[in-house]
């Protein structure tokens, strides 16, 4: 008979080599779903995790993508994950994404085209309180009214593809686009452009802000009080109210700051990768943060690592898309697939497996 | 607008056929709940359930076998929820978001040979004289089956619940798992039977989106259904019957939403797109703020692991 034995203290070991485990288990399940659709599942599984870094035909364009497509994951797991542990469920990042770029872009556009060096910085200010602004509305009706803000911040979601349409469409369309759909091209305009900071990295701005709020939030998860009262909310909710923390202002905390960190990534998308408002410039990153921000633990490293896995996954999707005609969806079943086996074998950083009968206490 | 031309026979008669994938998938996840366990992967067993019954409705040509393949595939999809929370006890929020994530991206891998397909026709239940009543016929009794089907599911989910022996036992469980524990209840064998109940309603509730409601397949065709589903059953107070006026309701505005839509009304059109979701969000406020200080009607146990000592 197999038996589960709660450990009194997560084992150190099984937190840092779950994510691995995990890993392992998705390329061997990945393998077999790609043997199912017919491809062959070791070149498949080469395709996406060995060609874009090592591949000569290929690593030249793919290696700087890396950066680009995990600066904002980083950037918005971060922030989920500090919500994560205090067990503020923040789900709607891809809203607060939206909102930021939508912010942020028009303040670039009511600015056009005027040559400053203040355009960039009031874009990232305006992107931060856009995303900070639409996470603020879960956190005060969770605070003032006590609603549930797992279902209101994914509400807002929906919402806010709504209002990006409706933006593209109207008040931010280019005047000289031709009636097409879509804003003007961002990366046109020097002033307000993200451009690549070092040439042949992808480095840009995002990417930058992401490595400084990794830092940020190690030193306030391990340094600072609010760091100690998200530990101690997260791991005991009433232990917490003795530890002086006030619920609602954690709550807030939370939510602004994702959503804040939710909005920048969005706007640095916006100003850089993407270029334009679109109807779907937005390519699911909010989602996919929480999928990184659970594969690093909830912890900043852990998220940088996962994060730049994640986004080798996007690029090895891609291109697998492409050599291997494999469908587009079948990369993101993959991303589910991790997350599902990296909460499976979680159950053995908190118990232990006891094989046999219990004995007599 | 001139609402002297506007035609209230037929938003009437698509009420009910609007509502029934939210009332589907609904009534599924509040014996969940009662259960007390919190699957947020509603969305991904709905769109699962839709691409299953579409997809082997298409290949038998029967409207029955589809909608049972979508019961089973979402069932199916649930269990993998089920033994991850119920066995290897992973936090339930994180898995049904986990849940979700890979049922959009199985159900676009299932189906991307499925887009642009033409459903099968269902036609309307003949319920003989009734339908001819004027005004209430065609409201009431024109539909498909599964319309009645989930109406007879919801009296039927009323009655397990506070008629039945086995009812009160999967309340027992929801409220105190412990206590149902010591009473030698089997906790998590009722909890993964309730889960697969629940996976496989929200697989009807989107099979009926795909093949009634759109007829066809599309990907992420659920937009959100399968959230407006949970927040129905906090909106219902975990009540099987308010689970039904909470459905109509918001079915009632989705159709009034999309007619205003067709009959060109001075509103922009992503404003009346918007409008469940921000009208969801307000029930929400209003439910919950009505509520302060007193104790909720959510099954008291509701998201916790239950993981048994002895």
């Amino acid at each position: 008979m197999i038996r589960l034995e709660r450990r009194p203290q997560p084992s150190r070991l099984w937190v840092w080599c779950t994510p691995l485990l995990a890993v392992a288990l998705t390329m061997l399940a990945g393998g077999l779903m790609f043997a199912a659709l017919g491809k062959d599942p070791i070149e498949a599984i080469r395709t996406i995790f060995f060609d874009p870094l090592f591949n000569p035909q290929f690593a030249s364009y793919s290696r700087p993508q890396l950066l680009v497509k995990a600066g904002p994951l980083i950037l918005i797991a971060i922030g989920l994950a500090l919500g994560f542990r205090a067990g503020v469920w923040n789900i709607g990042a891809e809203g607060q994404y939206i909102m930021g770029a939508i912010c942020g872009a028009a303040v670039a556009l009511a600015l056009y085209p005027l040559d400053s060096p203040i355009v960039f910085p009031a874009m990232v200010l305006a992107g931060l309180l856009g995303g900070f602004a639409w996470a603020m509305i879960p956190g005060v009706l969770r605070t003032a009214f006590n609603t549930n803000e797992i279902l209101v911040s994914l509400l807002l979601v929906y919402v806010a593809e709504q209002i990006l349409a409706a933006m593209a469409l109207g008040l931010l369309r280019n005047p000289d686009g031709g009636g097409f759909p879509g804003s003007r091209n961002l990366q046109q305009y020097p002033s307000a452009a993200n451009l690549e900071l070092i040439a042949g990295t992808g480095m840009h701005w995002g990417v930058v802000t992401a490595f400084i709020t990794v830092i940020l939030a190690y030193i306030v998860l391990t340094r600072h009080v609010l760091g100690f009262h998200i530990r101690v909310t997260g791991s005991s909710p009433r232990a917490a109210r003795f530890a002086g923390v006030v619920p609602a202002r954690l709550i807030l905390i939370c939510l602004g700051v994702s959503g804040a960190l939710a909005g920048m990534a969005g706007l640095y998308e916006v100003a850089g990768p993407a270029g334009q408002i679109t109807i779907d410039f937005n390519s699911g990153y909010g989602f996919t943060a929480i999928i990184v921000a659970f594969l690093g633990r909830l912890h900043p490293v852990g998220i940088l690592l996962a994060g730049l896995l994640m986004a080798l996954t996007y690029i090895g999707g891609e291109l697998a898309q492409f050599m291997l005609g494999l469908p587009a969806a079948a990369i993101q079943l993959f991303q589910g697939m991790l997350l599902f086996f990296l909460l499976g074998v979680d159950v053995l950083s908190n118990y232990r497996i006891r094989i046999g009968r219990p004995g007599v206490a | 607008m001139d609402l002297s031309t506007f035609n209230w026979l037929p938003l009437l008669a698509a009420l009910m056929v609007a509502s029934t994938p939210i009332l589907l998938a609904g009534i599924g996840e509040l014996v969940v709940e009662k259960a007390g366990v919190l699957n947020l992967g509603v969305e991904g067993m709905m769109i699962t359930g839709a691409v299953c019954g579409f997809a082997m409705a298409i290949a038998t040509e029967s409207a029955v076998i589809g909608f049972v393949s979508a019961a089973v595939g979402g069932a199916v999809l649930s269990l993998l929820f089920g033994v991850l929370t119920q066995v290897l006890l992973s936090n339930q929020v994180a898995t049904g978001l986990a849940l979700t994530l890979f049922g959009l991206g199985l159900s676009a891998v299932l189906g991307q040979n499925y887009i642009g397909v033409k459903g099968i026709e269902i036609s309307a239940v003949n319920l003989g004289p009734l339908a001819d009543i004027p005004f209430l016929g065609p409201v009431l009794f024109q539909h498909d089956g599964m319309v009645y089907v989930s109406l007879l599911m919801v009296v039927a989910v009323w009655y397990f619940l506070n008629r039945t022996r086995a009812g009160l036992v999967l309340r027992a469980v929801g409220e105190s798992h412990d206590a149902a524990h010591a009473l030698g209840y089997k906790v998590v064998r009722i909890r993964l039977a309730a889960i697969a109940f629940g996976g496989a309603c929200a697989g009807l509730g989107g099979a009926y989106l795909s093949l009634i409601r759109v007829p066809q397949w599309t990907e992420g065709m659920t937009a959100g259904a399968g959230w407006l589903a949970l927040a129905l059953v906090v909106f219902a107070s975990w009540k099987p019957g308010r689970v039904l006026i909470g459905a109509y309701l918001f079915g009632g505005l989705t159709v009034l939403q999309l007619n205003l839509q067709a009959a060109g009304v001075k509103v922009p059109v992503e404003l009346l797109s918007m409008s469940p979701y921000v009208i969801t969000i307000l029930v929400l406020v209003l439910i919950s703020s009505g509520r302060r200080g007193r104790q909720t009607a959510a099954p008291a146990s509701l998201g916790r692991a239950f993981h048994a000592t002895t």
